[in-house]
């Protein structure tokens, strides 16, 4: 049985993901009540300068996979990286983010390792035996489950961007830096990144924003979109959009919130012209604070609103987008 | 060019999920249960590219219990040539690499070029069975793809994954695992005629014995993730609706999120 928590903290074009610190920092808190360490996986090209920068949020070592081979994520190079990581270090926890990547390099090692894997984790804990209860939603967040990984090692999970908290980092604590070579010789990886095609209005990560704007049906076209984005530039949000704004081709389905588009949890959502059906409020019911803009009263937006205006957007919004600016203008 | 694609039968999306008292199960009674609609992507996409080459067998296969079989049934109406069902009370309370485990057995038996699965199951959301399954049979896998270009000597698959902001364009050998994203194709509805021909297609079943599976390797027993505890969700505190004209809840608002709540 393995021993120590292992984080691997996915970057991206020399950059640490925001839920990679998040993974760092909870894996820590972990390692800590179980009394054991905290180590770092970093994997990619020309990531050596970042990785001792790990130990101002608690890592001791940083295992680091430095191979030209691997600068974009690859399903079966990075699971032979973090396998060889793992067999090498013998962890009783694996933690990652529950990025694009790390919802598909989870599965691929625990495979590998057979072993379980708890994905979009929204809390972690330890229990008596010392074992790793990962809780996480089911069903589109209509139930909540604990799971636990009893009899295999590493107890691998992943966690929910914007949900753990980033620990405050430890000016000057540097980690010590280990190099792994994972050999890998390029005719072994099968599935290649050939292009990257960014997408239109992608600015912030939707699932990374700390405040959302979000538009639906009742924003009522594409042009109308334009007074969500000068709220959204007044508060420093990101804008997303109902699956109806989307479907109707006002919207890219990068920016869709609900259960057939991404999952949100930010500090701030603010639904305008968006009715609240079952399917969307998957995607944003765990917010911290939610405000709904409708013109309808019965919406059911307004049942998990904290602050609800029932009113025309149009009249609304540029108002709210007026306010903003004046405490921005104030601060 | 022999497609294998998996397919799961899951609880509606519309479905009132309800915890069963003092188990971690939900109640199952009354619920409308249909194909995994991530699944009925993977098993249009196959139709197609069968369609396109004019050639090759597409076989469904799932592991579920015997209510399982509608769903089979549905995509052998849809189109698909065979269905095999991995049927067994062994397999209950499997988790995702259990049932990776069964499905890669069973998959040693069924000659494929391609397997294609749904991005994800609605049910348990965990979104790893089809990337387990490429690990276990040594496959490469991409996953969460909204096109597929198979080459013509189909020795290689061009697929757009979905990333965060972006579309990556992935190159893969064949064979491979890729799973379906939502916007991959639109799934087609079973014709009359379809729903009638499926009942005469052939439809395997398989035990864990027969896939040469033993009990420690199936079900609870070979489950690496066990579910300890179910509930519902938190319910939020109610909230306000901010009173005044639209003009003045508006600005009431913006100061009630600085002042009150604090998030901005």
């Amino acid at each position: 049985m393995g021993n120590g928590v292992l984080v691997f903290a996915e970057q991206s074009e020399g950059k640490f993901r925001k839920v990679a610190i998040e993974a760092v920092s909870e894996g820590k808190r972990l390692a800590d009540k179980l009394g054991t360490e905290l180590n770092a996986a970093v994997i990619g090209t020309g990531v050596q300068d970042i990785a001792a920068a790990l130990g101002a949020y608690g890592a001791t070592k940083v295992y680091v996979v430095d191979d030209p081979a691997l600068k974009e994520y690859t399903p079966e190079g990075y699971a032979k990286a973090l396998a060889r990581i793992v067999n090498d270090t013998q962890p009783g926890i694996l933690l990652m983010g529950c990025t694009s990547t790390g919802r598909d390099l989870g599965p691929r090692v625990a495979a590998r390792l057979a072993t379980g894997i708890a994905p979009d984790c929204a809390a972690l804990d330890v229990n008596d035996d010392g074992k790793l209860v990962m809780t996480r939603p089911m069903f589109a967040g209509r139930a909540i489950a604990k799971v636990v990984c009893p009899d295999s090692t590493p107890q691998m999970a992943s966690i929910r961007p914007n949900v753990f908290a980033a620990a405050a980092p430890e000016e000057g604590k540097t980690a010590e830096v280990v190099k792994s070579d994972a050999e890998i010789s390029p005719d072994e990886l099968r599935a290649l990144v050939k292009e990257v095609i960014k997408s239109a209005g992608a600015a912030i990560d939707l699932t990374e924003a700390q405040v959302i704007v979000s538009g639906g049906r009742g924003m009522g076209g594409a042009e109308n979109f334009k007074i969500l984005e000068e709220l959204a530039e007044a508060l420093g949000a990101a804008v997303g959009a109902s699956r109806a704004a989307v479907d109707a081709g006002w919207r890219d389905h990068q920016n869709q919130v609900g259960q057939t588009g991404k999952t949100v949890a930010p500090v701030l959502y603010v639904a305008c012209g968006i009715s609240g059906a079952i399917q969307h409020l998957a995607g944003m019911k765990t917010s911290k604070v939610i405000v709904a803009v409708n013109k309808d009263p019965e919406a059911p937006i307004f049942k998990v609103a904290d602050y609800g205006i029932v009113g025309d957007v149009f009249e609304v919004v540029p108002i709210m987008t007026e306010e903003a600016r004046k405490l921005k203008a104030e601060s | 060019m022999n497609i294998v694609v998996l397919v799961k039968q899951v609880p509606d999306t519309e479905a009132k999920i309800e915890v069963k008292p003092d188990t971690a199960n939900i109640v199952t009674e009354n619920i409308t249960m249909v194909v995994n609609p991530y699944d009925e992507y993977a098993v249009e996409e196959a139709l197609q590219i069968k369609e396109k080459l004019g050639e090759g067998e597409v076989t469904v296969v799932g592991l579920g219990p015997e209510k399982a079989t509608e769903a089979l049934r549905t995509c052998l109406a849809m189109g698909a040539d065979k269905a095999v069902h991995l049927k067994d009370e062994a397999f209950d309370g499997s988790d995702s690499y259990a049932t990776a485990l069964a499905l890669s057995k069973a998959l040693e038996e069924i000659p494929y070029d391609l397997v294609l699965c749904g991005k994800q199951a609605v049910d348990d959301d965990n979104a790893a069975v089809a990337i387990e399954l490429a690990e276990l049979l040594g496959l490469p896998h991409v996953a969460v793809v909204t096109k597929i270009e198979i080459s013509d000597d189909r020795t290689k698959a061009v697929c757009h994954r979905e990333i965060e902001g972006a579309s990556e364009v992935v190159e893969t050998t064949l064979p491979a695992v890729i799973t379906a994203q939502k916007g991959l194709n639109e799934p087609r509805y079973a014709s009359l005629k379809g729903i009638m021909g499926a009942k005469r297609k052939p439809l395997d079943v398989k035990d864990a014995a027969g896939l040469g599976l033993s009990p420690e390797q199936v079900g609870a027993q070979g489950a690496k993730i066990k579910v300890v505890e179910m509930s519902p969700p938190p319910l939020r505190a109610a909230g306000k609706i901010v009173p005044g004209e639209p003009d003045e809840a508006a600005r009431e608002t913006i100061r009630l999120l600085r002042e009150e709540a604090k998030v901005i």
